[in-house]
């Protein structure tokens, strides 16, 4: 009886697990169907296979995907970059130095992990307007070499306080300053918590749309989010195989990102209550 | 220290702008005028206001516990020492990964659309589905799916959480003659209360921040007629549609009560119903 009841678990386990990716299956077969096929097939083999779709996709706004895709990859590439070096150094001042008013400006970074961005959004897009940083991808970029995503440095304030304060010591003894600490020792050794940040911050601005939308008005700034968009607010619903093509390929980096660094990521999420 | 610059300068320093913005009418182009409560008080009067509360209101009770009940029932499922249990554990996650995006949400408005998957699958049975997202009544439910969809990031902390409960307190409760059911309810729901907290806390707030779903299903507009209007697209509609900057930085306002009225209100409950183990 329990190894039935067992592999009736098993089952419903593998069941539950197919249905839940079943629309990611179907997106990607879709995608190489013909559009007559797409609507009256729910199977997962199409019975003719086109790639059609992702050459009438790549071209279907006048302007090719090209730069659709590299404009995201630099707002990425840059966010992480900037979100990397300034989460932690906020997070080696949290965890390491002591300064003024400390435990209030701790909470102060924690209380501003859950503010709603709405309530920033209004008068950040006043001041970034009036230094004509509107279109342009600056507004996306700056704000993550200053620290303001209050999540990443707190997790890298939970991680530097794990490092033994020992190595810290020696180097002060030997003659290092803070911020020599900072960049030889702390850095270093902080790693793993650096790639974490990293990888969400470039899974979380890939598919950021919000912001992307309030910012970038102008076609030749637009990201994937904005593109695919576009498509879908000009095609009406006729062109959804050149559409799903698209949004497959939107996916690439991300699902690229999930299967290099799967454990890593189920990992942040399980231990730091990441959103994800 | 650069980080202060950061701070105050693009959240310290907006989080007080919005405030005053909320008192005054401000259309980007001329400068603010003080209103005093105006804003506040066509809150009151603004159906589209009422209305979108409601549509998220709906959206947040309908799918957080859903979505905190499939990811705490598929956690338990999986908390066993089973062949290929991280493939199993990835493939329930990734929805969450991707559900987000622009690309998802697209998909998903095909799934529900007339000519849908859904209906296709239906056609089958011979039925004739309605278009989901077109049809008020199920609009709004479409986009709960999706949320629902998504509950791979829940799953991974209950998970976590699942690991921390010692065995011993199972034999024990086992030799004592407690079921399976008997050692759910008494063991593993109050060992894990402080995860469901968290989660509870995490999810609520997230679901009341929502945006791309909606925006992407109704094509920008809340539509049809205003039942998919999440409070932050009418947020956005306002502020960036037709410029009223200064209403909409009181309709962010709100937004910050509310959800700060409800973390409140779920620190104060957690003390009747959340065991902490030391």
């Amino acid at each position: 009886m329990p190894t039935r009841s067992r592999w009736a678990v098993h089952v419903l386990i593998v069941v539950g697990a197919l249905v839940m990716l079943y629309p990611l299956f179907w997106m990607i077969s879709s995608s190489f169907k013909p559009n007559d096929e797409i609507f009256a097939d729910p199977g997962l083999v199409p019975q003719t296979v086109v790639t059609d779709n992702y050459t009438d996709g790549w071209n279907a706004l006048g302007v090719p995907f090209t730069g659709f895709f590299a404009n995201s990859f630099i707002v990425a590439t840059a966010a992480v970059v900037g979100n990397v070096l300034s989460c932690s150094m906020a997070a080696y001042a949290f965890a390491r130095l002591s300064f003024r008013f400390k435990g209030v400006w701790f909470g102060v970074m924690l209380g501003s992990i859950m503010l709603p961005i709405h309530v920033l959004i209004v008068p950040q897009y006043t001041l970034f307007k009036a230094l004509g940083w509107v279109d342009t991808f600056l507004p996306l970029i700056v704000p993550k070499f200053l620290a303001v995503d209050g999540f990443f440095i707190f997790l890298m304030v939970q991680f530097i306080r794990s490092l033994p304060r020992e190595l810290d010591d020696a180097a002060r003894i030997d003659g290092c300053g803070p911020i020599q600490v900072y960049w030889r020792i702390i850095l270093p050794l902080s790693s793993p918590a650096l790639i974490t940040t990293a990888i969400f911050t470039f899974i979380w601005t890939w598919d950021d749309f919000f912001s992307q939308l309030v910012y970038l008005s102008d076609v030749s700034t637009y990201t994937v989010p904005l593109a695919l968009r576009a498509f879908l607010d000009s095609s009406s619903g006729s062109t959804w195989g050149p559409m799903l093509a698209m949004a497959v390929l939107s996916l690439v980096p991300i699902l690229g990102f999930f299967l290099i660094f799967q454990r890593r990521i189920t990992e942040g999420i399980s231990t730091t209550g990441l959103k994800g | 220290m650069p980080w202060f610059a950061g701070l105050l300068l693009l959240t310290g320093g907006p989080i007080l702008a919005s405030l005053f913005l909320s008192f005054t009418d401000f259309d980007l182009l001329t400068t603010p005028s003080w209103v005093g409560l105006d804003n506040y008080a066509r809150v009151m009067d603004d159906p589209h206001f009422g209305n979108a509360v409601r549509v998220t209101m709906i959206y947040v009770v309908a799918s957080v516990p859903l979505s905190g009940g499939f990811a705490l029932l598929v956690a338990v499922l999986l908390n066993r020492p089973m062949r290929g249990v991280g493939v199993y554990r990835a493939a329930y996650y990734l929805p969450s990964l991707l559900g987000g995006s622009v690309a998802v949400a697209i998909l998903w408005r095909q799934i529900f659309g007339p000519d849908g998957l859904v209906n296709d699958l239906l056609s089958a049975f011979g039925i004739v589905g309605p278009s989901w997202i077109s049809t008020p009544e199920y609009a709004i439910y479409t986009l709960v799916a999706l949320h629902i969809w998504q509950f791979g990031s829940p799953m991974l902390i209950f998970l976590a959480g699942l690991k921390q409960i010692p065995a011993e307190l199972y034999d024990a409760a086992a030799v004592d003659g407690a079921g399976k059911v008997r050692a759910f309810f008494q063991i593993t729901l109050p060992m894990l209360s402080p995860i469901i907290f968290f989660n509870l806390v995490l999810q609520t707030v997230n679901a009341f921040k929502a945006f791309t779903p909606a925006f992407i299903l109704s094509g920008g507009t809340g539509g049809p007629a205003d039942s998919t209007l999440f409070y932050t697209l009418y947020l956005y509609q306002e502020g960036f549609g037709n410029f009223r900057m200064g209403y909409a930085s009181a309709l962010a306002w709100i937004l910050l009560l509310m959800t700060a009225a409800f973390t409140a209100l779920a620190f104060r409950s957690s003390r009747y119903w959340v065991h902490y183990a030391d």
